[in-house]
């Protein structure tokens, strides 16, 4: 007994000790995380910066964070330059569908592995997350071959085609927004389900009117991350859109760097130009983004 | 979509017959319903199904084909047996690719998990304030789209203009080359991943928060120290975590393009081919990609390809078999 009182008294000395102790090292953290999202920032500030510069401002030693006078005129050449207009309906063209398709492929699929149950579904279902695994290289060269002979090279439908099916070798797309729909399917109380079932629903209406309308955060969450991965998509337009007036804003990007004279400023305009949309779309949507991520992790 | 439909119905009652052939064999016990639930279930997944079959699992035989063939596009694949993997073996650039992909791997996945998981603990300290602030800072870079960042980086690691050797000017360091250097081309590529590891900070913060209070305060009723509970409660509790973030970047290193190639046309060098100052960039990504879209020899970029996925397959068992022990799964035990 005395032991255990001993060691209560020790414990509260602890304690005070312990709470003065915790306070200086969350000072101390706080002040390295300012430093270290200092750092982080920088890059994007400079880009922010060299973009309202003139070409001499961008290139002055030592470096200025806020120049005078401020310049925006690289906004409209940029704009001009990259044919902001086409690149970014190229750029709409492909994810909208890309968005839609995909929410309506990847529910379904969920529906079969969550909802119904059949012998074998947890089978067949790894074999779903093991076709992450596989480098979308490995599918690429049969793929543009066949697409090559079905003259569905500069087309939009060698890149929406995979939305359609869940499925995308070398893209996290597919297999992942199945598996994140399942792990939200299967929160949904089956007791409304066989509600539903008694009254002589059929299993797509149940998935239209009960499930998906359930459902909702994670099939905004799956919207959102296919609109930005679409968005970003540099590699499909490159191999399938070799027209100049298909390349979505991802490709219009490069066009300042192909070109002989380089204008530091205007890139830097070009970038925040296509940077801006996302970064304000994460800025409403954060939750959603951070949940998505957290739950890429939790598979593991 | 009516293709579609078409085949889910064929594939649908393909598996009917299977399905009822077993029923027959093994499984005399399956009963209307479950025979029901079983067509209806696949009829569901038959997006996925079509999908696996045409979209990945016939053009993954393919290429494992055409990597056995002469393959220019124009021509028919014709039949050469090894030749493609001898030719590989023989090929410098082969080497030189895989090489610097193997840098990236193993130097800058570990860099960008360690910094992330760094990061990720000074943000998980308890009564933090702003905690909302530093991860979305954190996570920033992960939203500017790749090829912005690829611009900016080149901008920003400019060896006379960027601002890293502005500054490092500044306090008296002549900074590098960087992407024009050799010697410093993929410290560039590593020093831009590791910016842009805010989705992998945000998984492991995912994890430390899972982590419950009362391990910690066990711990530190036992006398263990800030370290001793890093080590065994924390360092155990997220091993899942780790362990996922080593193989997803991992396999994206592998995998790595859009960066290097963006980097490799914006500092302007090589014509035709990209890799960079004297193939300094030339991931193992890029390497088939010239291959494949700049001389079309179809079969050589196949074969490549294969190669691509027997090493992933490799080195994700070797990672998750050095892990057996060491990764903690709750409620196994």
């Amino acid at each position: 007994m005395s032991t255990v009182a001993l060691n209560e008294g020790r414990m509260a000395v602890r304690t005070s000790t312990k709470t003065r102790r915790a306070k200086q090292t969350s000072t101390l953290v706080f002040i390295a995380l300012v430093v270290l999202s200092t750092v982080y920032m920088a890059p994007l500030l400079w880009m922010f910066s060299t973009s309202v510069k003139t070409a001499a401002q961008a290139i002055a030693s030592p470096p200025i964070l806020v120049p005078d006078p401020i310049v925006w005129g690289n906004y409209p050449d940029a704009l001009i330059r990259m044919n902001f207009p086409r690149a970014l309906m190229n750029t709409l063209i492909y994810a909208v569908p890309a968005v839609i398709f995909t929410l309506l492929s990847s529910s379904v699929v969920a529906y079969g592995f969550a909802i119904i149950k059949w012998p074998g579904r947890n089978v067949v279902f790894i074999l779903v997350l093991t076709t992450l695994m596989l480098p979308g290289q490995v599918t690429l060269i049969p793929l543009y071959v066949t697409y090559a002979k079905l003259g569905w090279i500069n087309t939009y439908l060698p890149l929406l085609l995979p939305s359609l099916f869940g499925a995308a070798a070398g893209s996290w797309s597919g297999p992942f927004f199945i598996f994140l729909l399942r792990q939200f399917f299967l929160g949904i109380p089956k007791d409304l389900i066989d509600a539903a079932r008694i009254d002589g629903a059929s299993e797509l209406r149940i998935l239209f009117r009960i499930v998906m309308p359930l459902s909702m955060p994670a099939l905004i969450t799956v919207g959102l991350l296919t609109f930005i991965d679409k968005w970003n998509d540099f590699y499909n337009p490159l191999i399938y859109l070799q027209d100049p007036k298909l390349q979505p804003l991802s490709r219009a990007v490069q066009v300042f760097q192909s070109s002989h004279k380089l204008d530091w400023p205007q890139s830097m305009a070009a970038a925040v130009v296509v940077s801006l949309p996302l970064v304000i779309l994460y800025f409403f949507a954060q939750r959603k983004f951070i949940e998505g991520i957290t739950l890429t992790g939790q598979k593991g | 979509m009516e293709p579609v439909d078409a085949q889910k119905n064929r594939t649908a009652s393909g598996r009917t017959g299977r399905a009822e052939n077993s029923g027959r064999g093994k499984r005399r016990g399956m009963s209307r319903t479950e025979f029901r639930n079983l067509l209806l279930g696949l009829a569901f997944i038959s997006p996925w199904i079509i999908g696996f079959l045409g979209l990945t699992l016939y053009p993954a035989l393919a290429s494992l084909y055409y990597s056995f063939t002469d393959f220019k596009i124009l021509q028919a694949p014709r039949w050469i047996g090894l030749d493609n993997f001898t030719a590989m073996f023989a090929d410098p650039l082969f080497w030189k690719s895989l090489g610097n992909t193997f840098y990236l791997v193993l130097v800058g996945v570990p860099l960008s998990v360690l910094v992330a998981l760094g990061i990720s603990l000074l943000l998980n300290t308890k009564g933090l304030r702003g905690i909302g602030i530093f991860r979305t800072i954190f996570f920033l870079p992960v939203i500017i789209p790749v090829v912005a960042a690829s611009i900016l980086w080149i901008w920003l690691l400019n060896p006379p203009n960027g601002l890293v050797n502005q500054l490092l000017q500044l306090i008296g360091i002549h900074g590098p080359g960087w992407f024009y250097d050799p010697n410093w081309a993929k410290a560039g590529i590593i020093l831009m991943a590791v910016w842009a590891a805010g989705d992998v900070v945000i998984i492991y913060l995912g994890a430390l928060q899972g982590v419950p209070r009362a391990l910690y305060e066990a711990a530190e009723i036992d006398g263990a120290g800030p370290w001793l509970r890093f080590r065994h409660v924390t360092i155990p509790m997220i091993s899942p975590a780790i362990l996922f973030n080593l193989i997803t970047q991992g396999i994206a290193a592998f995998q790595y393009f859009t960066q290097a190639y963006v980097v490799s046309q914006g500092i302007g060098v090589n014509g035709a081919a990209v890799g960079g100052t004297q193939n300094s960039l030339l991931f193992f990504g890029l390497h088939l990609y010239n291959n494949a879209f700049r001389y079309f020899r179809m079969g050589y970029a196949s074969a490549l390809a294969w190669f691509l996925l027997v090493i992933t397959l490799l080195a994700t068992f070797v990672l998750l078999r050095a892990s057996r022990n060491r990764v903690y799964y709750e409620g196994q035990e």
